[in-house]
């Protein structure tokens, strides 16, 4: 059935996809053969999940053409074409409805299972399929998803995918299946793969854990960029193979280093290691850390207990001094939309300009202005209405309300993500200006290349920090490899 | 061997006081509201022994059924996290059409009620498409109803016609109206909504939209049904209003958008979306119709009763946070 006849079961070729300015696919071709577990690998940004998603039907792909059994299916492709055709998809977040039983979500994707008795067949249906991939679940199909832990929810989640009624499954997209599975029922997923697949079904695998890609997957394929870099047998490549293929050192934007230096200031921030970490964080005054890993790996989560800490100490986690926060998801945790650029940039350190609980319009403005021209903020005056600007103009705004805030210690939540590469340069400039100055800062980012502004790197992988690197030492290979869970010798 | 077993036994123990606990709250969800019917009815029953008749029960819950039907709109309503202000002035509109137009020329009438109901329809089109939030377009819809009340019927008056206030007034053996309706009602809700197949999708709807929308249901079609539900149980709920006042006034209604609020909230629904249930919000509904009630035995001015009822709805609410962070 599979190989030499050349019918793959999923064609795709030269996908391109596009999100504003931003490419995240640039013409990807992807065959997947009946029967056999494909895994794609790469790191943030690399465009796997946009891949998945365009397979899955949930996002339209901006050119390219995609075949499914050799009949190529037109612009018309959506979740529903691609459920007819038996593409079945299991997403990060989770698809499930919490108000709905596991039998009912069951029924959500089967419209086989109407009139009659449709309660009773989904539950069998359901069951069947838990008791075949996680024998010994213990789930009660008839309890609302909701009530169940994360891992039983995936379990259902993954279950479902499974289930045919007068719907055949021919492919079953698991994109990070097992994040949320504890090791039982992780080998249990996987070795029903290998069944599944013994019975035609093919399988697209997502992890971050390289160990179980190798030891399960048919083949892999390595993506950097929104491009296919790299494939082979999952059975002649290693570890190290993978994680070089991931990540070639790009053009790093110009950084704005003094060079390697002694940190004698102040500590900011001081989070005690985990008692399975080998890494403890320390944030100096004058420093910039840059934050590092796959997102979602536990970054944000200092992030916000570090802001949440400011000022007091909070069991591990140590915090010195006042905190000020720039959110890449500027529409949701930055700008204030209706007002202009001078209020959005003071609205940060009100209280300092107030006297007596009044405002004097006169400093404030004195302060926008003066913030205006430090980071060169594209906008006529300060009274501009702040959506009139660009997307990179009203980040500045959102920097520059930080740095007017006089903040200690300022935190970084992927600040840049999205913004055109002038822009970035300015405000990396800024940002080494502002630690020379004595500012530390906590820079989350998901772009490698800005590492290079940091003075020193944490990695994360599953909630721990696993490697810090200095900005001498500092190379893509190490920071992908932590990612991944490798150890730091591997690297060096 | 040991230590595995005893892991195991305490796993098994762990996932069946979990399933116990979950099995509880779901019981609590109708069952809590439906143990403070038991008790208030039990009160009243104590003070007003004569309530405890077929002509009792009739009276005491005479407006039972505009009640529960402008309560059943609103859950539908409420099941895909939405909420509708506009209820209430509905009703009004309804009673207006009903005490003229349906009197004087039947088929009009008929024909504006069936415009009402592709109404909430379009009104809920409009609040998937355009993104809108149901608070303000309900609220805005809400003023049209009124003004359209008005504009019918300016002062109150007219007269439905006959068989309306018959048929309101229809005495069926053993069991009065009111409590017939409601259990005829409750099952019937029921059955639509948590047991068919695609009431599993209509409350899927307001769990979680995207995994519906994944899935290949249509979130339009969905949205459009609920709403045009609450508007046939709206209009359903403005005739038996008419039919027990047998006259029009465009202002009866107004009181019925928070008591059909506080009946699905008491009687066990959430404002999350997708956790709603027809059996308690009928509870509800004779909840909040049953305090008022309660007040005059007790010898309280009825003009406390929606203060009280308000008051059952912030309780009900800060209890239910209290129970979650205790959870959490």
């Amino acid at each position: 059935m599979t190989g030499e006849t050349g019918a793959a079961l999923v064609e795709l070729r030269g996908i391109v996809k596009n999100f504003g300015a931003v490419q995240a696919l640039a013409g990807v071709d992807l065959e997947i053969q009946s029967g056999r577990m494909v895994s794609v690998v790469g790191h943030n940004g690399a465009g796997k999940s946009t891949l998945m998603q365009i397979l899955g039907g949930t996002l339209a792909a901006d050119g390219g053409t995609i075949r499914v059994a050799g009949h190529g299916v037109g612009a018309g492709y959506g979740v529903r074409r691609a459920g007819a055709l038996g593409i079945r998809s299991v997403f990060q977040e989770l698809s499930l409805c919490p108000n709905l039983s596991a039998e009912e979500n069951t029924r959500v994707i089967h419209s086989a299972l109407a009139g009659p008795g449709w309660r009773r067949r989904a539950r069998r249906l359901i069951g069947a399929a838990l008791d075949a991939i996680f024998p010994g679940h213990g789930i009660d199909p008839r309890r609302p998803v909701g009530d169940l832990p994360i891992g039983q929810r995936q379990m259902v989640e993954t279950a479902r995918a499974f289930t045919e009624t007068d719907r055949k499954v021919r492919l079953v997209i698991l994109d990070e299946p097992t994040a949320s599975l504890d090791a039982t029922a992780t080998g249990q997923l996987l070795g029903y793969t290998a069944e599944a697949r013994g019975r035609g079904i093919a399988v697209v695998f997502i992890s971050h854990r390289l160990p179980e890609i190798l030891g399960h997957a048919d083949e892999v394929i390595v993506m950097r960029d929104g491009q296919v870099v790299g494939s082979g047998a999952a059975g002649q490549l290693t570890e190290a193979q993978l994680v070089e293929m991931m990540g070639v050192m790009r053009a790093a934007e110009p950084a704005q280093m003094a060079g390697a230096r002694e940190w004698r200031g102040e500590i900011r921030v001081a989070a005690a290691a985990r008692p399975d970490a080998r890494f403890a964080v320390t944030v100096r005054a004058g420093e910039v850390v840059g934050l590092a890993g796959l997102a979602g790996h536990g970054q944000r989560a200092l992030l916000r207990a570090v802001f949440e800490a400011a000022g007091h100490r909070r069991g591990a986690l140590q915090v010195n001094g006042t905190v000020a926060s720039v959110s890449g998801d500027r529409r949701i945790e930055g700008i204030f939309p209706l007002w202009s650029v001078g209020r959005n940039t003071t609205i940060g350190c009100v209280r300092r300009l107030a006297r007596f609980g009044w405002l004097s319009p006169a400093r404030e403005a004195a302060v926008a202005e003066e913030w205006r021209v430090r980071l060169d903020i594209r906008a006529p005056d300060i009274g501009t209405p702040i959506l009139s600007l660009s997307g990179g103009n009203q980040q500045k705004v959102l920097v520059a309300r930080a740095f007017a805030a006089d903040a200690d210690i300022i935190l970084f939540d992927d600040p840049l993500r999205g913004v055109d590469v002038a822009t970035k340069r300015e405000l990396y400039r800024h940002v080494r200006r502002a630690a020379e100055a004595g500012r530390a800062f906590l820079w989350y980012t998901t772009e490698n290349a800005e590492l290079e502004n940091c003075d020193r790197v944490y990695v994360f992988y599953r909630g721990v920090v696993t490697d810090e690197i200095a900005h001498a030492e500092l190379s893509e290979e190490r920071v992908i490899g932590a990612s991944f869970g490798a150890e730091p010798a591997i690297a060096g | 061997m040991p230590a595995d077993v005893t892991a195991e036994m305490a796993a098994g123990i762990a996932a069946g006081a979990g399933e116990r606990g979950a099995r509880r709250a779901a019981a609590l969800r109708v069952g809590l509201p439906a143990a403070a019917l038991v008790v208030m009815l039990s009160v009243i029953f104590a003070m007003q022994p004569r309530a405890m008749s077929y002509f009792g029960l009739s009276v005491l819950l005479n407006f039972t059924l505009p009640a529960i039907f402008a309560a059943m709109a609103q859950m539908a309503v409420i099941a895909v996290g939405d909420i509708d202000l506009g209820i209430g002035p509905f009703l009004s509109l309804v009673n207006c059409i009903a005490a003229t137009l349906l009197a004087t020329r039947p088929l009009f009438g008929w024909l504006a009620l069936a415009a009402l109901v592709a109404a909430y329809a379009g009104m809920g089109a409009l609040i998937h498409v355009r993104r809108l939030p149901s608070i303000v377009v309900t609220l805005g819809a809400s003023f049209v109803w009124l003004g359209l009340a008005l504009l019918v019927l300016p002062s109150p008056g007219g007269a439905p016609p006959g068989w309306l206030p018959a048929l309101f007034a229809w005495q069926p053996p053993f069991v009065p109206l009111p409590v017939l309706a409601s259990i005829l009602l409750a099952a019937l809700g029921q059955f639509l909504l948590m047991h068919t197949s695609y009431g599993v999708v209509l409350r899927g709807i307001g769990g979680h939209p995207r995994a519906i929308a994944r899935a290949g249901w249509s979130l339009l079609a969905g949205r459009m049904a609920l709403y045009a539900l609450a508007g046939a149980s709206g209009v359903i709920a403005g005739l038996a209003l008419t039919g027990l006042n047998t006259a029009g006034d465009a202002t009866v209604g107004a009181q019925y958008t928070l008591t059909s609020i506080a009946a699905v909230i008491v009687g066990g629904g959430e404002f999350v979306g997708g956790i709603v249930t027809p059996l308690g919000t009928v509870i509800g509904a004779w909840i909040m119709l049953l305090a008022g009630s309660l007040l005059s035995f007790l010898n309280i001015s009825t003009d406390w009763q929606l203060s009280v009822q308000g008051g059952i709805l912030i309780v009900v609410l800060g209890l239910r946070a209290l129970n979650r962070w205790s959870a959490a």
